[in-house]
């Protein structure tokens, strides 16, 4: 792993449990927050390749509904989040093995249709599903104990926080790899890959799968912190939301999906109480700005700042 | 059993001619500018809030019945006119040379936007016109009475604007102008046609023909947040089904949703709004471009 980034990492975990020590309510924003981050984790894999997803809250709901279903008849966190990222994979398979034979437009609005009929289908299947009103989760036990809210809060947080750093590690050893380098290649010249005897679609579907199962797991986190499912958890602001989210984090490195998402998340409990009608509108200037005129978001700005002068020419 | 299918028909028949409104104007937009424009559905929500409200002034005046259809054409041009051109002026003329994703996700923010304007212009609660409806009266088919609004002019209008933009892009020279900019930009600007001019009228047009299908679908459905999204989606589904660009493919492939989806509406409700979805899927999966797309040529 990239030297340069273990320091920033370290700071920000210790910053993320400092900050929750002082103010409690903050454990739930933080755990949505990294949970969210994981998913984010799968878009910037996409992104990597030069898709762009208009429909990953789908794998969110499908994980979150993985755990609202099953949590009748398993009552345990280590099982229940396992089971979520594997509804995501499996999913994720079946719907990549159609959409990575698209690029570009295909690919995000084959997406949004996907997540938008699985919305219709949450919102509709209602013996199932309970429609609008959604399920509601009991809390789990962990690791066969069952917790009170405050000890169940930390160890949701202590645990994502974990997952976070582990995965994000993976994830960027993946990068790193043949299989990870081929991924821009899709971005600047498909053809080229195909020509070096690398199938694209296949290396695209792999992406894709891994994004599902990130995205699948971050939704089951989810269920497991709010204790809460509805079908919105499908819908395409919370595709949106995702998209936003790497955007502002930036593409450039691991940790951009993570620090984009706690930023994201800390400004959302102010400014979308103080502007519930107006919040997409926030957003969608936010990220006309960013496209604009500051393309490697947040994490690009963070290199500027503090990384320039050792920076690879 | 066959009044419920023929009632499915009429309503398929409608459906289609405002789905086809939107969708024509989706896939111009793509020739030419090469965006796929996921604002779209916004001047679609946009242009029936307008028609609604304006539908609802001119009730109250004594000339209503008179001026109940005219609204329809006023709002789709004022939505068109000054969303269209502010647009692709201020946005999307600064990503023409940017990556495609980039190009996606500023649209996608646009949208994002859009979809708030509305919110705080119309609020939540949904919103109804039934001027233009009971102007035109309802008219008997066979067994059934139907609105002449949804059997006469939908369709009428969809018709015409199929014809009319056949008609315009091959025969005048405003037309043939932005048809050489699709084939080729570059040799048409060697030529010295202006492409910027090109790319701002193709926008206006196209917002102006998703208004309309707004507008006109203003009377038949209630205005509630989310029109938009549904839209996009459904005639995204209608435009990759006849492939990017294509014209008179839109048309057909309206008309196969459309009737698929108010099929369902009758004979299987859960399914009405995987249908699409699934005539689409079913396309893509034996034709990778669509009914009528050609493959793009891949560059080494």
């Amino acid at each position: 792993m990239d030297r340069r980034l273990t320091l920033p990492t370290l700071a920000a975990a210790t910053t993320v449990v400092a900050l929750a020590i002082a103010a409690p309510w903050l454990k739930f924003v933080f755990t949505v927050a990294l949970a969210k981050g994981l998913a984010v984790l799968g878009i910037l894999l996409l992104l990597r390749a030069g898709q762009v997803s208009f429909g990953h809250a789908l794998y969110i709901a499908v994980g979150a509904y993985t755990v609202a279903f099953l949590r009748p008849a398993i009552g345990e966190v280590l099982l229940l989040l396992p089971l979520a990222a594997t509804a995501g994979t499996i999913v994720g398979f079946a719907v990549g093995l159609f959409v990575a034979r698209y690029r570009d437009i295909f690919f995000g609005m084959l997406n949004l249709a996907f997540s938008m009929v699985f919305y219709s289908l949450l919102e509709k299947l209602y013996a199932y599903t309970k429609g609008t009103d959604g399920i509601r989760v009991p809390r789990p036990t962990i690791g066969g104990v069952t917790l009170d809210p405050v000890a169940y809060e930390w160890a949701v947080l202590v645990g994502t926080l974990a997952l976070a750093l582990t995965l994000g590690w993976l994830v960027s050893r993946f990068l790193a790899s043949p299989l990870g380098q081929a991924l821009p290649a899709i971005k600047t010249r498909e053809t080229r890959l195909e020509f070096a005897g690398i199938s694209a679609k296949r290396v695209l579907l792999v992406a894709y799968v891994a994004s599902a199962a990130l995205a699948g797991l971050g939704g089951g986190i989810i269920a497991c912190t709010t204790l809460h499912v509805t079908p919105l958890l499908s819908y395409w602001t919370h595709s949106g939301e995702l998209v936003f989210i790497a955007i502002l984090g930036g593409a450039g490195s691991v940790l951009g999906p993570f620090l984009g998402a706690a930023v994201y998340e800390l400004v959302r409990v102010y400014a979308a109480a103080a502007f519930p009608d107006a919040w997409q509108m926030i957003l969608g200037a936010v990220l006309l700005v960013i496209i604009l005129f500051a393309a490697r978001g947040l994490w690009g700005m963070y290199e500027d700042l503090v990384l320039r002068k050792d920076r690879r020419a | 059993m066959t009044l419920l299918l023929f009632l499915a028909i009429l309503d398929g028949l409608a459906y289609a001619a405002q789905v086809f409104m939107v969708a024509v104007g989706l896939t111009l937009i793509f020739g030419v500018l090469r965006i796929l424009n996921v604002a779209h559905g916004s001047f679609f929500a946009i242009g029936g809030y307008v028609a609604a409200t304006l539908g609802t002034w001119a009730a109250a005046t004594a000339a209503a019945p008179v001026l109940a259809l005219p609204v329809l054409l006023l709002a789709a041009v004022m939505v068109g006119g000054v969303l269209g051109p502010a647009i692709e002026r201020l946005v999307l003329a600064r990503i023409y040379t940017k990556e495609h994703v980039l190009q996606l996700l500023v649209t996608f923010a646009l949208f994002m936007i859009l979809e708030d304007v509305q919110k705080l212009v119309w609020g939540v609660q949904p919103i109804f016109q039934d001027g233009p409806v009971r102007a035109l009266g309802q008219v008997e088919v066979g067994d059934i009475i139907y609105t002449a609004y949804q059997l006469y002019l939908l369709p009428g209008v969809a018709l015409a604007t199929l014809f009319g933009l056949m008609w315009f892009l091959r025969r005048t020279l405003t037309g043939r102008v932005i048809v050489a900019v699709t084939e080729d930009r570059e040799a048409a600007t060697a030529m010295g046609i202006d492409a910027n001019r090109v790319y701002l009228l193709t926008f206006t047009v196209g917002t102006v023909l998703a208004a309309l299908g707004g507008a006109l679908a203003s009377p038949t459905t209630s205005l509630v947040p989310g029109v938009g999204v549904n839209m996009i989606v459904l005639s995204f589904a209608v435009v990759a089904t006849a492939g990017l660009g294509q014209i008179e493919g839109a048309m057909l492939t309206a008309l196969l949703i459309g009737l698929g989806r108010s099929v369902a509406v009758y004979f299987a409700p859960e399914f009405e709004v995987v249908i699409p979805y699934i005539i689409m899927v079913a396309v893509l999966l034996i034709r990778p471009h669509g009914l009528f797309g050609r493959p793009e040529l891949r560059r080494v």
